[in-house]
């Protein structure tokens, strides 16, 4: 099968790898580079757990094939917090109780990323449409959308806090 | 994090000196998920991992007369194709573990298949998408067998059988009856001295549980003759010995690890992927991933059984029901799974958290070609109580009372007895009420917010019956209970024992019907409590409900201790 070589940035490092005919960039996030924060939840672009940004915006990595970010500049959920230290999102998710099992909190965080990176003051209503692709089966989307708005009082846009 | 505790109610019962019950505490596995490095099972990560899929049934119900797997075998990246023959041990029920019901399930069906989606064979390939390509050229040769999709369809005489272990389409309880029973009272002769009898029909779906993670495990191979089992099973320690029994295999060489669950909410614990991923992994001596695609999850993956319900209350004129008669059916799909257990549950739950004197049910536990239907959140229980609590408002409709006011009227108390024998505590049915009214704006009498479930219960209301109608209705000869040849003998046997005795039982004296003291209602004069008549002893107790002797003190029938039974003392 044909090997295409991809090189692009992940959460700021270099990373090369070779894509599939026909590979996604969350199978390639995944088992090509070992970032497993991206989750497979439908593989059809239904429920958002596998959201990455590539180059700041949103995107389904299982609908994104693994060729087309080569060049690009792509960022998971492992990249959120530095060092020691997490990302205020991340630290909302956590005194808000946004989680409970967890599959699609790296998902939400970076829809809720990409959301504050461009209005780091969004509405409530700019909140919940920028979670809208985004399903949660467990925790319900209050304590979310309350983390969220709670990450944009405390300066969450600013990179890593 | 705000969090409402409603301190007024039950306030002398609380204690107020706990460090954690009631304030909320932070999840320990937290920051794992909000980093993303939580471990759940597809996050193990191994050189060479191998991907199966399944080849299905496209039929309801269907004979194999043959399966011809030899060109997707020689399809380069195919490493295996498993067929039922290649399983130790092909045939399980999931509560066989705990000696309840007979092994039903084939792990892969090598005779027929009773439901669309059922599998029969399993490809081990490189990647995901050669199987998925492998098992488009798995030919198998199949004779379209009827079907039936419909519970009582399912029980008429000459309905297709759909399952081999149950041709009558109906689990056998206790190796006795073709359905569960309970009895409490006389129902029959309550609903005929009742102002009115109230029927209804209700219907639940199956429901898919939905989680965001689909169903899989991992299985590798460990150097220590062992396999090691990385699962989203919701159930590790029944899904570890579901597998030992499968792949007659010495649980001891299973090495299960899981504990992270991507959502669950019952759906994962039918534990088919852990013994189909080792399987994969014995025979190719590779690691081995079987997981659902969410198709599969939504069109394989047991749900939430469907169940009909059929009721018919007696009820007085002051919105006293004096009856509540059951017929339920219980849609189990093709298989047992856990539908078996959850008619027990929902048995128990019977009438509702009410106080009614006289209770029927008879509940059926049928297999249909449908999915096979498992747990899901409060499963036998939510279905059957969507059905009373419709029939609720319906009464309510009926006589003309306001339905908040019928729920508390006949709401069980601290101290009554319930129709499974038990004594009711820890009641809280008519304080549910009073916040629901409040919450909602809901107008209620004062009578309502006098009620308390501490007050007006027990005494009379909390002795069992004076006599309780039984019969033999539903008996099944040479019934079986379990999967092990000792326990079924002993069942024969008592089973034959007892139909003798109800042979010879003479036939029971028309007993008094059982009233008890109740709650005034608030418009009504205050009904007087007719007195509970010191009945001459009703025939000698022969059926599978029948009283023992109780001594003259309370008695007191509960056989299990309850672990919130210390809260009210």
């Amino acid at each position: 099968m044909a090997q295409k070589p991809v090189q692009f940035t992940l959460n700021g490092e270099d990373k090369a790898a070779f894509a599939s005919d026909g590979q996604n960039l969350l199978d390639m996030l995944r088992r090509g580079v070992g970032d497993l924060s991206p989750k497979y939840g439908c593989g059809q672009g239904a429920c958002g757990a596998c959201t990455v940004l590539i180059d700041g915006e949103p995107c389904l990595s299982c609908l994104t094939l693994a060729e087309t970010v080569d060049g690009k500049d792509v960022a998971t959920t492992s990249g959120l917090s530095s060092g020691s230290g997490i990302h205020p999102l991340q630290d909302a998710f956590m005194r808000n109780f946004a989680a409970q099992c967890g599959y699609c909190t790296p998902g939400m965080l970076m829809a809720a990323k990409a959301l504050l990176d461009r209005n780091p003051q969004p509405s409530r209503d700019d909140v919940v449409e920028a979670i809208s692709g985004n399903l949660c089966r467990c925790t319900g989307y209050e304590p979310i959308i309350n983390a969220v708005l709670e990450a944009s009082r405390s300066g969450a846009s600013q990179p890593n806090g | 994090m705000s969090v409402e505790f409603r301190k007024d109610l039950f306030a002398d019962e609380r204690d107020d000196d706990l460090n954690e019950i009631g304030k909320p505490t932070q999840r320990q596995d937290m920051l794992g998920h909000v980093t993303g490095r939580s471990p759940f099972y597809d996050d193990h990560l191994f050189e060479g991992l191998l991907h199966m899929r399944c080849v299905r049934s496209p039929h309801h119900h269907a004979r194999i007369r043959s399966i011809d797997t030899s060109e997707a075998e020689r399809l380069p990246g195919v490493k295996k194709v498993i067929v039922g023959s290649d399983v130790p041990n092909n045939l399980n029920a999931l509560l066989s573990l705990l000696d309840f019901g007979l092994d039903d399930e084939p792990l892969l069906s090598d005779k027929k298949v009773s439901y669309k989606g059922e599998p029969v064979a399993a490809i081990v390939a490189d990647s995901e998408r050669i199987a998925r390509d492998a098992v488009a050229k798995v030919r198998v040769d199949w004779e379209v067998l009827p079907h039936v999709l419909d519970v009582e369809e399912a029980i008429k005489p000459g309905a297709p059988s759909v399952n081999g272990a149950y041709p009558a389409n109906k689990f056998i309880y206790h190796g006795k009856y073709d359905h569960q029973k309970l009895r409490y009272g006389d129902v029959d002769a309550a609903l005929r001295q009742a102002d009115h009898v109230i029927e209804g029909r209700y219907q639940m779906s199956p429901i898919e549980q939905a989680p965001m993670e689909t169903c899989g495990a991992i299985a590798a191979p460990e150097t220590n003759d062992r396999f090691v089992c990385y699962t989203a099973t919701q159930g590790l320690f029944f899904s570890l010995g579901t597998a030992a029994k499968l792949l007659d295999l010495s649980s001891a060489r299973l090495h299960f690890i899981g504990g992270t669950v991507g959502g669950g909410f019952g759906g994962k614990v039918d534990s088919l992927h852990e013994p189909l991923a080792i399987l994969g992994c014995m025979l190719t001596g590779k690691p081995c991933k079987y997981m659902f695609d969410r198709e599969d999850e939504m069109q394989v993956g047991a749900p939430r059984g469907a169940e009909r319900w059929y009721i018919t209350d007696g009820v007085m004129n002051d919105g006293h029901i004096v009856a509540r008669k059951f017929i339920g059916y219980f849609d189990a799909g093709a298989y047992t799974r856990l539908s078996s257990y959850a008619i027990i549950k929902g048995a128990g739950h019977l009438p509702g958290p009410y106080t009614i004197p006289n209770v029927y049910a008879d509940i059926y536990c049928v297999y249909t070609n449908r999915t096979p239907a498992t747990a899901m959140r409060g499963f036998g229980i939510t279905g059957v109580d969507f059905a009373i609590e419709n029939h609720m408002d319906k009464v309510a409709n009926t006589v003309g009372i306001d339905p908040i006011e019928l729920r508390i009227l006949n709401a069980y108390r601290d101290g009554d007895m319930k129709a499974h024998r038990r004594e009711a505590k820890n009641t809280a049915l008519i304080e549910c009420c009073q916040v629901a009214a409040e919450k909602s704006g809901w107008q209620t009498s004062d009578w309502v917010k006098q009620q308390s479930s501490l007050s007006g219960g027990g005494g009379e209301r909390g002795q069992l019956p004076t006599h309780t109608a039984t019969d033999q209705h539903g008996f099944v000869q040479d019934g079986q209970s379990g999967s092990y040849g000792g326990g079924s003998k002993r069942q024969e046997k008592s089973a034959y024992a007892e139909t003798a005795a109800a042979r010879a039982a003479p036939p029971a004296a028309a007993p008094p019907l059982r009233s008890m003291p109740v709650a005034q209602p608030p418009t009504q004069p205050a009904r007087t409590p007719e007195p509970v008549q010191s009945a001459p002893a009703p025939a000698p107790a022969t059926g599978p409900t029948a009283e023992p002797p109780q001594p003259q003190t309370r008695r007191s029938p509960a056989r299990f201790s309850s672990i919130s039974g210390l809260r009210r003392r």
